[in-house]
């Protein structure tokens, strides 16, 4: 399969990054959109064309999925270690160009309406194409490096759209907060991908995935405290994913990272970017399975099961609706990463990789499409909270038809696509560890709970005063709500089994209907409650909220997670190490460079006399110092 | 060889001739005294040369022709501190030592 053309998919949105960014002053805010929507339009039409290329015609080669690599080495170590810049095309690659591109493209048409009469518009549309080539890029990276340049670039430009209301002071210490916690889970990244040069040899993919290779193979042959250090260093890179991923404990940045624009949200923190984690957890998924027996892979299950959990219990309380979806989003990256973790390798054994997967594919759509409801909803009211909403469904119909497929979606009401995903997870995790199974469950449960607690508060309940009358958005804005809700109604048909599995061969999967039942059955029971305590504006849900007492306190301050963080860093890390060493630096470090300095100055002051500008003065020295020389040159030579 | 005077008494000569020009191009506040006394200092060197050439190689004449290569030099060199001391004069109106210590700066 001739997979040269597959570099233009990243390059398109880079050269739209550059034309916009450098006349981001002259070009008019009307003719980036259109810049940018064209531009990204040919990168998804190529996806696109890739996507069926490889699944219905060429890539497969005997049944198996074959993997197609076109790279250039860019710098070289040693024989082995080199790092390469290149494309790397395999099922998981192609499905990601394609939730990528559909994702992009609809945030960018969403955004012509959305971003309308901003003063940065065609900066904004630039910072969209650099976010979009940086995710392409690392979708297809071919080694641990190359994805590593991409993950940094993408946690850039992530920073600089979280920021974009540069003014706003909020924004400003969120960009700065999501660009540092995820800049510190990232040091775990490097390490491991050192860790994992220094001892396989390669940074490559294609040799580090091989279960028949020397790699997997050898995983025991180094060992440190107790796990091989292949394991640790699956553990530090998976790190790094769970920062990007914002799973617990380095979730903080995540819920701050909404004072971005709404579109921004849904591309970035909803759809692609925070997925990163769970794709390179995928993309390393034989050396999580092989090595050391699937030690890091379950600390992947273990930390995803965790994080959905404890997600989901604080997206009930809050009352931000686009933090509600924040929270909805780290608990259903949760979830693929838990899937993840309990899947096996072979045949039906891959069935959670397949669903994760699977989850990852349906989530970016109906996440994507709740996210630009919510901004539709808050571009009618002006406001993010749900005390300012209520009874817009009179005024919104689109927006509010669009809410409520994506909300029953994730809610796991079938035939919605995430019903679909949802339970190929609850199967891999009954099949592999049942308490898994359960809080997958339980979760399941608290999110169709949650989701229709915030689309009642905004559509039903009782009519707010407005500053004006909410009205429907114009067409940008409704046209991707409209196409992303097509994608969440029919999305789960999509066969993904037959697509993308572990072993890449594929298999037939079938429904297991008593999980269903018990999964569709708890995601109603949560529906129906949030039904009866919120679709009427009443005080039972006050009630509930005064009975649980300290515990609604905490959810809602989201259990003291920045605080604890505020701590650790103000009180112990800047008082107890950040000081001395700041002492130390000024106090001995500069001193000795100041006293070299100083003295340097003192002396060349206390000398500088002698350069008077006499020259009968220098003629006189000249000639001392030649009647000396010759007196010493006179004596040496007589005795 | 001039009868009667040997190499000696000529070389203290030179010496006292070329200190001389030393002690003057030192001492001397006069722009032009001081191109005088290097004149002094030239002269003494030429002399050295005729004389080394007269007493230690008589059949040879590269002194000779050495010391009028000097002159010639020397008579350039004066040229070129003279149109010197003339341009300066021009700036600061004086042929004074000690006035040309601004040109440090």
């Amino acid at each position: 399969m001739n997979i040269s053309y597959t570099i233009l998919i990243p390059l398109i949105p880079l050269a739209v990054f550059l034309l916009l960014g450098i006349n981001s002053k002259k070009i008019k805010p009307a003719i980036s959109g259109y810049i940018g929507v064209l531009g990204l339009t040919i990168s998804t039409v190529l996806s696109f064309y890739t996507a069926y290329q490889y699944f219905f015609v060429q890539g497969k080669v005997d049944g198996v999925y074959q993997t197609f690599v076109n790279k250039s080495v860019w710098m070289n170590f040693t024989e082995t270690l080199h790092i390469d810049m290149g494309v790397l095309i395999d099922p998981i690659s192609v499905m990601m160009l394609v939730v990528v591109s559909i994702v992009s493209l609809m945030v960018h048409i969403y955004s012509r309406g959305y971003m309308k009469g901003d003063d940065g518009y065609t900066r904004f549309f630039s910072f969209l194409s650099l976010f979009t080539f940086s995710m392409y890029g690392l979708v297809l990276a071919t080694n641990l490096f190359q994805i590593y340049i991409f993950w940094e670039l993408v946690g850039v430009s992530s920073f600089l759209l979280i920021g974009y209301y540069y003014t706003k002071p909020s924004a400003v210490s969120a960009a700065k907060k999501a660009f540092i916690v995820t800049r510190f889970a990232d040091l775990g990244f490097l390490i491991g991908i050192l860790i994992m040069g220094y001892f396989t040899g390669t940074y490559d993919f294609e040799t580090l995935n091989n279960p028949e290779g020397s790699v997997i193979l050898n995983w025991a042959a180094t060992s440190f405290m107790g796990l091989s250090v292949i394991t640790w260093a699956l553990i530090l890179i998976f790190i790094g994913g769970a920062g990007k991923s914002a799973m617990f404990p380095l979730h903080i940045w995540l819920p701050d990272a909404m004072e971005g624009p709404t579109p921004v949200s849904a591309l970035i923190h909803a759809a692609t970017m925070v997925v990163a984690g769970v794709f390179l957890v995928a993309r390393l998924f034989p050396m999580f399975y092989f090595v050391e027996n699937g030690f890091a892979l379950n600390v992947v299950a273990y930390v995803g099961a965790f994080s959905a959990l404890f997600a989901a219990i604080i997206a009930i309380t809050q009352t931000d609706i686009k933090r509600v979806l924040a929270f909805s989003t780290m608990s259903q990256l949760g979830y693929m990463m838990l899937a993840l973790g309990v899947s096996g390798y072979d045949g039906h054994e891959g069935v959670g990789y397949m669903a994760s997967m699977f989850h990852l594919f349906t989530h970016a759509m109906f996440k994507a499409l709740l996210f630009l409801g919510a901004g539709s909803v808050i571009h009618a009211v002006h406001s993010n909270y749900l005390k300012d909403m209520g009874g817009l469904r009179k005024y919104m119909p689109i927006t509010n038809i669009t809410f409520l497929i994506a909300a029953l979606a994730i809610a796991g009401v079938p035939p919605f696509a995430g019903f679909w995903s949802k339970d190929e997870i609850l199967v891999a995790a009954f099949e592999h560890n049942k308490l898994i199974y359960y809080i997958g469950v339980f979760v399941a449960g608290l999110t169709a709970f949650y989701m229709f607690r915030i689309y009642f508060g905004i559509f039903w309940g009782k009519e707010k005063t407005y500053e004006h009358k909410p009205h429907e958005s114009p067409l940008s804005m409704t046209f991707p709500l409209m196409v992303l809700a097509l994608l969440s109604i029919v999305g789960g048909f999509i066969p993904f089994s037959e697509f993308i599995t572990p072993d890449k061969l594929g298999f037939e999967a079938h429904l297991n209907y008593p999980l269903a039942a018990i999964a569709t059955g708890v995601g109603l029971l949560g529906i129906i409650l949030a039904w009866v305590f919120y679709k009427k504006e009443n005080s039972l849900s006050d009630k509930y909220a005064t009975a649980f007492g300290p515990f609604y306190k905490w959810t809602s301050d989201k259990f003291y997670f920045d605080e604890i963080y505020l701590f650790v860093t103000k009180k112990i890390l800047f008082n107890g190490i950040s000081r001395p060493f700041a002492w130390f630096d000024r106090n001995v470090v500069d001193a000795t460079m100041n006293l070299i300095g100083n003295s340097t100055v003192k002396t060349s002051k206390s000398i500088k006399g002698l350069q008077s500008g006499k020259f009968q003065d220098y003629a006189f020295s000249f000639v001392m110092g030649a009647v000396i020389i010759a007196i010493v040159f006179i004596y040496l030579w007589t005795n | 060889m001039i009868a009667g005077i040997s190499i000696y008494e000529i070389f203290t000569v030179t010496s006292i001739l070329f200190f001389i020009g030393i002690y003057g191009f030192i001492t001397r506040k006069n722009l032009i005294s001081v191109l005088i006394s290097i004149e002094l200092i030239l002269n003494a060197s030429v002399v050295n040369f005729v004389v080394i050439n007269k007493y230690l190689y008589p059949d040879m004449l590269q002194g000779v022709i050495f010391s009028i290569f000097i002159i010639a030099v020397a008579a350039a060199e004066t040229a070129l501190a003279v149109s010197i001391i003339i341009n300066l004069y021009r700036q600061i109106s004086s042929v004074e030592v000690k006035d040309t210590e601004i040109m440090k700066y």
